[in-house]
């Protein structure tokens, strides 16, 4: 067994065991964490059939930036969620194997077919391009010029799309660094508001603070708690000792 | 002399016999681990001189030996695990950290042909088409053990330390890689060593000024150190990702850090401060890039980054996210872009028709860094006098209606009319819904 085969078996494993994983794993964050893992072996296999420019762009892109956002989102979404498992559109299971099951065919197929012919080899496809970073770059910006510039514009549609969508109108506009401190100074509190609750007693937020003269702060409550009815009652430990 | 081509030959590369690549791999292992050290003395002792201290001083001379005996102080540590962490990412995050940033130095020429123990062979450990490229992608990996971490401690401030991070490094990592592309179009190369040779007739801070102060700002970002270190701002997350480590994991985390600031600087020496040749007055030497002495200038460089990072913490404050975040995606990336435009123009005048395009490139670099500065400037005047604009109105507009009554957002009663968006310059009243805002046109009052 030469090099190059070890790499394969080794790397090719792997990254059929990140697939695996990534389908079955119950937690979002795993299953992210386990396709990372497969593109980094998919990236060696790369380096190994003579594309370094491919495996590395591999890595960047797949694994530093779209896993990164996947893991960035799934973080926001919530540490601990898990999918539910319930199918919720009828059918959806049927119709996935059957697709999956076809997608496996043309892969099949379309193997068996290139491997029937023996292969042409790198040197053949580098040839006329001077390498294989020439040959891609060639391509993309030569041959498939205008199919690339199409996506380039179909994603920044989609970035734009996106953006629209996650647009925000404020009510009021942000109140500057400058205004902030400008209000605190020449408010009551140059100091931070004291915080809710009594320091080994009651920490909970709807608890209004004692001061140290033994009355109690309503600023020290978030607006939401200062309602009527709403605030707990401040208990001093001379009181809570009778 | 301007015309010299990557002249390097990737050929001298992978043909050394094993015990040689066994003495290179052990020599920067221990090289990084010796410059960690050394980083964290000297940015302790550094950092209390600006500070008017003193600076550690008792252990060894000049308290050399401190970190050493810190590290086996942590190792030594009862290494405490959170209930709620997730077991197996979380052991794995600070593995992950610390190995990326030790893989890096790998593509790093250290200095030109030597000969070891009889074998002549360049001072780097190997070198292919696109190294720097791999250089960022072990970077972009090495974000995981910063994310993972923040994620498996179960805890909200690693948590928003380990978000902040991967936001972090996802926008300066552009900037970076933009930053990169004129060095590309200059060297003709990829690689690591054919920058270097291409260099010789002129270094590339001279030549892509632009691309050297988007690299050396986006750098500081990428090795989340002062004053871009919001991952792990003491003052707003506690510790930031690694607030629920301890003992030899959090030694890890902190041997990734120093690792990857000794990397990013002898990056930037690589790529625009000419690698391992000697500077200037040395340079008239005929011995100076010749042999081993190449290290040395090549170190010399490396620290001098090293002290920028330093002098840096001891200088500014940290930024608030929201500037932090602006000033990638807002400046450093369109400039970089710019910038690409213009050097790829020059190159193309050169290549097309022989152009002696050098003095075009420096002037449209002075205007591209004039430019900055004064947008710059005009900006901050112009938020002024807007900011006391929107003060008065907002003030106008409290009066008569407080979207926020009571702490939720409110409708206007009858009566009341909304303050003006700032951008549609729609206004609401009462009857208008809050989902319809955005269709309610100028001047409509229903």
């Amino acid at each position: 067994m030469n090099g190059e085969s070890v790499v394969f078996w080794v790397s090719g494993t792997f990254a059929v065991v990140g697939a695996l994983g990534m389908v079955v794993s119950k937690k979002a964050v795993h299953s992210a964490l386990w396709v990372a893992f497969a593109m980094i072996n998919i990236a060696v296999l790369y380096f190994a059939l003579e594309a370094p420019f491919l495996g590395t762009t591999q890595i960047i892109v797949y694994t530093g930036a779209i896993m990164m956002l996947f893991l960035f989102v799934l973080m926001i979404v919530g540490v601990d969620s898990s999918d539910s498992l319930l199918e919720t559109i009828k059918g959806q299971r049927l119709l996935a194997g059957l697709f999956s099951l076809t997608f496996g065919g043309v892969i099949v197929a379309s193997i068996s077919s290139t491997l029937a012919s023996p292969s042409a080899g790198l040197a053949y496809a580098n040839a006329g391009y001077g390498g294989h970073m020439q040959a891609i770059a060639g391509l993309i910006f030569g041959t498939y010029l205008f199919a690339f510039e199409a996506l380039s514009a179909l994603l920044i549609t989609a970035a734009l799309g996106a953006m629209v969508l996650a647009h925000n109108e404020r009510w009021i506009p942000r109140k500057t660094q400058d205004q902030m401190q400008r209000e605190r100074t020449l408010s009551n509190h140059v100091t931070p508001l004291p915080a809710p609750g009594v320091l080994a007693r009651n920490n909970s937020v709807d608890t209004p603070a004692l001061l140290p003269d033994g009355s109690t702060s309503i600023d020290s409550l978030p607006n939401a708690f200062r309602g009527e009815g709403q605030v707990s009652k401040t208990t001093s430990i001379e009181e809570a000792g009778k | 002399m301007f015309h010299a081509e990557a002249q390097g030959d990737l050929g001298i590369f992978g043909n050394d016999p094993g015990a040689i690549i066994a003495v290179k791999v052990l020599g920067i292992f221990v090289i990084m681990v010796l410059m960690t050290l050394l980083t964290i003395w000297a940015e302790r002792r550094v950092v209390g001189r600006m500070q008017m201290r003193i600076g550690p001083n008792r252990v060894g001379p000049f308290g050399l030996l401190q970190s050493l005996m810190d590290g086996i102080k942590l190792a030594l540590k009862e290494e405490i695990i959170p209930k709620g962490a997730h077991l197996a990412v979380y052991i794995i995050a600070p593995v992950i950290a610390a190995t990326t940033a030790f893989l890096t130095f790998a593509v790093i020429p250290l200095g030109p042909e030597v000969s070891i123990f009889g074998t002549v062979t360049p001072l780097q450990l190997t070198d292919f088409p696109v190294s720097v490229l791999y250089i960022l992608a072990v970077a972009s990996v090495g974000i995981y053990g910063i994310v993972l971490a923040g994620w498996s401690s179960g805890s909200i401030y690693p948590l928003l330390g380990g978000l902040r991070s991967s936001a972090q490094m996802i926008s300066y990592e552009i900037a970076m890689g933009l930053s990169f592309v004129a060095v590309f179009i200059y060297a003709q190369s990829m690689s690591t060593s054919q920058i270097v040779a291409a260099q010789e007739p002129m270094w590339y801070i001279v030549l892509l000024l632009p691309s050297f102060i988007i690299y050396t700002t986006a750098m500081v970002g990428e090795t989340n150190r002062a004053p871009f270190d919001l991952p792990e701002a003491e003052g707003e997350l506690v510790g930031g990702f690694h607030t629920e480590y301890s003992s030899l994991k959090f030694a890890l985390f902190f041997l990734a850090e120093y690792v990857n600031m000794v990397t990013v600087s002898a990056l930037a020496t690589t790529l625009f401060l000419g690698g391992w040749r000697a500077p200037w007055p040395i340079s008239l030497w005929d011995q100076a890039n010749v042999g081993w002495w190449p290290m040395l200038w090549f170190f010399g460089k490396v620290f001098a980054f090293i002290f920028v990072f330093i002098w840096l913490r001891g200088t500014l404050p940290r930024l608030r996210y929201d500037q932090f975040m602006k000033f990638g995606w807002k400046v450093l990336i369109p400039v970089s872009i710019a910038w690409i435009l213009i050097v790829a123009i020059a190159r193309y005048l050169r290549n097309a028709g022989g152009l002696e395009s050098r003095n075009l490139l420096f002037v449209a670099s002075a205007v591209l860094i004039v430019f900055v500065l004064v947008s710059y400037t005009l900006d901050l005047r112009r938020k002024k006098s807007d900011e006391i604009e929107e003060q008065r109105v907002a003030l106008e507009a409290e009066k008569d209606f407080d979207p926020f009554v009571g702490g939720f957002p409110v409708p206007p009663m009858p009566g009341q009319v909304a303050q003006p968006s700032r951008r549609t310059k729609a206004t609401i009243s009462s009857g208008a819904s809050p989902a319809i805002i955005s269709e309610t046109t100028e001047g409509t009052n229903v």
